[in-house]
């Protein structure tokens, strides 16, 4: 199952190396991974997605916390949360079929982000579903190129990801 | 108040009561050993004549202190050395900080000489690292750097550091106070009052329980609480490789030691228990052996310092993150007096019928005999240190640990060449105890080259090699799993005697019985080194075993053709 762990890590050189070292190490299997500020001076906050069953997820979040520059993790999966993903699209456009095209990026509801003689690249966010469905309808029409980014999430409403996992170290299902 | 760098880490080391270090020296940290130079009243550095031997003795010196053990060496080859040990020490939780000198900053990232991404090797063999790119960082790094080595689950630690960043001159007053966000290892350090009563209450249910005792113990010195536990729980207590000396061995609820070479009535304990208290081990796989079928019928609770063993290997009833010594104690006053004694007989029997220690008379030496006789000869006194294979084994079955914390061996990640500069370390940490060195012939080879630190120093370490002229662990292995085609076993080795005699320290050799006990007598008598060469038999293998694969339940406990050879 896909679990959705959302980790604030401190801001420096190296960090995402001792992850990706773990995750090589231990053999877990990543999905997504995004990263970049957030709204804390000097700490980064990342989203992973790891394709692991919850036992091996709590493992992950464990070992995760477990790194010095790692200030918390949290799994989200099962809390209420949203994520989204943003993908660029390259697609093959030949005059006759651009209208056609941005009527298809009207219900995905994606930006034009540029138009050239024979492409026109389209800006989509949305959860994965929708991304992945909007790759299967465009590709017809020749995608020249396509760039993800990998989920960022957050939880609903006021509550902020709990800060250790101590809660979650109970029996394991 | 202006300050180097490199006077910066030692104003470190001394300011952490540490008085000797083992080290390397090497161009990009010429400058640290020139700062060191006016330490000497302070610092007592430890030539070591390789590398690795600095981070195992280092390594060996954590262990028996308590205190962090320190190593240095210099950029690329150096710090590539270093890995085993330190690798070893990352497997073993122990708080080690090597210092490693680095190409100038303005020559990294450009392939410059003695470059390499030290950092980069070591991360996955720390706990943490750093490569420090200015002076003024060094009191922060410093201070982190022992805090994190030792405290939490314990660990390496590695700080790497330009040859131009020793030279640094900056102002330097005081050390800042600790501030590690990420780092937060007194909060997990009292148990869950909740999950300590849900334990008592499934002690209180168990009528075959068994105590797990592992490294945990050392590390958290709750060796009276351990005891005290037992005694009120009557629980038969049951140590891992790492767990030998956290409970004396003498007391009627021991049952030593569980695992691939464990007892077989502590194996068949474990596998028929209803109950494991499991306290400070991490459920190895020369632990458990095949995992399916390891103790399928026990509740298990499960107590270490790091959350992440909770449930990693084995899934737990109960898991309890918090330091052993205030949760063993709060467990204390949760349980009642209870009475197991069925069980304890059961396993009593077990033992009477199936004695896993019994040593065969034999005319010709046999290497356990060999243990069992240092045992004797020391008054079972001697702090012992081992290498790694059959003579590990050995002298984790046969010489009967009553003291605290006097066995120390390459565990988890069983390094060859350990226990010579490890004992050197033991005996820095531990001046006044008989330091023994048990080693195979062939793992004595592979750090050898510090006889002649033993000899500079005079440190008194008795080094017995259990010599069979063979790999032994390997040669027992193709015996049993491939058909007796001997592949690499053999070993041609030097005479041991010359050889030490060429470091100029006392070699001793003893091929028959009578011998071996003058020779243990004599060493134990000479105040300084000696280096015995004991020959046992070749042919003899470790038993009990648990094959490679097989539950605790399938333990062998010994083979016909071994009991027929000299019967």
């Amino acid at each position: 199952m896909r679990h959705v762990l959302i980790a604030d890590v401190e801001d420096q050189p190296g960090v995402l190396n001792r992850i990706a070292s773990l995750f090589r190490r231990r053999a877990y299997n990543i999905e997504s991974l995004a990263v970049g500020h957030s709204h804390r001076p000097g700490i980064s906050r990342m989203t992973i997605v790891v394709a692991e069953d919850h036992k091996e997820a709590i493992q992950v979040a464990k070992q995760l916390d477990k790194l010095i520059e790692v200030i918390s993790v949290t799994d989200v999966t099962e809390q209420r949360h949203v994520s989204r993903e943003m993908a660029l699209a390259k697609i093959a456009a030949p005059e006759m079929k651009r209208t056609e095209i941005l009527q298809l990026a009207n219900v995905y509801r994606a930006q034009v982000v540029d138009v050239s003689p024979g492409s026109i690249i389209l800006e989509v966010t949305g959860d994965e579903d929708k991304i992945d469905s909007f790759v299967e309808i465009i590709r017809p029409y020749g995608i020249l190129e396509l760039s993800r980014t990998g989920e960022v999430a957050m939880v609903r409403g006021r509550a902020m990801p709990a800060p250790t996992l101590m809660a979650e170290d109970g029996p394991a299902a | 108040m202006k300050r180097t760098g490199a006077e910066i880490i030692l104003d470190s080391l001394v300011a952490h009561g540490v008085h000797t270090v083992f080290g390397y020296p090497g161009g990009a940290c010429l400058p640290l050993y020139d700062a060191l130079y006016h330490y000497q009243d302070r610092i007592n550095h430890i030539l070591v004549r390789h590398e690795q031997g600095a981070a195992f003795a280092a390594d060996g010196y954590a262990r028996a202190s308590g205190d962090v053990g320190v190593c240095i060496a210099t950029s690329g080859p150096g710090v590539t050395n270093l890995v085993t040990g330190i690798a070893g020490a990352h497997m073993d939780s122990v708080p080690v900080v090597a210092l490693t000198g680095q190409v100038p900053r303005n020559l990294l990232g450009t392939d410059g000489f003695q470059e390499t991404d030290a950092t980069g090797v070591m991360l996955p063999v720390t706990k943490h690292n750093w490569l420090v790119m200015n002076a003024e960082e060094l009191p922060r790094v410093m201070e982190e750097a022992f805090h994190i080595a030792n405290t939490g689950r314990k660990g390496p630690v590695q700080v790497d550091v330009p040859k131009d960043v020793y030279l640094e001159e900056v102002e330097f007053d005081s050390v800042p106070p600790l501030s590690i966000r990420g780092y937060n290892p007194e909060e997990g350090l009292q148990p869950d009052p909740t999950l300590v009563r849900e334990a008592a209450e499934v002690i209180h249910g168990s009528e075959k329980p068994i105590i797990l005792a592992g490294h945990g113990i050392h590390y958290s010195g709750a060796y009276e609480e351990l005891l005290a536990f037992a005694e009120k729980a009557n629980i038969p207590v049951i140590t891992t490789l790492h767990g030998v000396s956290s409970f004396p061995e003498s007391h009627d609820l021991s049952f030593g030691m569980v695992g691939m070479h464990g007892n077989i009535y502590a194996n068949w304990a474990v596998d028929r228990a209803d109950l494991l208290i499991s306290l400070g081990m991490r459920f190895d796989d020369r632990v458990t052996g095949r995992l399916e079928d390891f103790a399928t019928e026990a509740r298990i609770i499960h107590v270490d310092i790091d959350p992440a063993e909770i449930g990693k290997n084995v899934n737990t009833d109960v898991g309890i993150v918090a330091d052993l010594k205030p949760t063993i104690r709060a467990l204390i006053d949760e349980i009642g007096q209870l009475d197991h004694s069925p069980w304890v007989k059961q396993i009593c029997q077990w033992r009477e019928d199936h004695p896993s220690l019994a040593i065969r008379e034999t005319e010709i030496v046999l290497p356990q005999w060999v243990i069992r006789q240092i045992y004797h000869i020391t008054n079972g006194e001697a702090v012992v240190v081992t290498d790694v294979g059959q003579a590990q084994m050995w002298a984790a079955q046969h010489f009967w640990y009553d003291r605290r914390n006097t066995f120390f061996s390459s565990g988890g990640l069983g390094a060859m060449g350990y226990a010579f500069p490890a004992s050197i370390g033991v005996k820095y940490a531990r001046p006044n105890e008989q330091v023994w060195c048990i080693i195979g012939d062939g793992g004595f080879q592979m750090t050898l080259q510090d006889l002649a630190v033993v000899k500079e120093h005079n440190v008194d370490v008795k080094i017995a090699i259990i010599n069979n002229n063979h790999l032994g662990m390997i040669r027992q292995w193709q015996t049993l799993f491939y058909d007796s085609r001997f592949m690499s076993a053999k070993l041609e080795n030097p005479d041991f005697v010359k050889l030490a005699e060429a470091y100029g320290l006392t070699g001793m050799r003893a091929t028959t019985k009578s011998d071996v006990v003058k020779v243990l007598k004599e060493a134990e008598k000479i105040p300084g080194p000696v280096v015995m060469d004991l020959v046992v038999d070749e042919v003899e293998k470790v038993y009990p075993m648990v094959p490679a694969g097989s539950s605790l339940a399938e333990t062998i406990e010994g083979d016909e053709v071994q009991e027929a050879r000299y019967a």
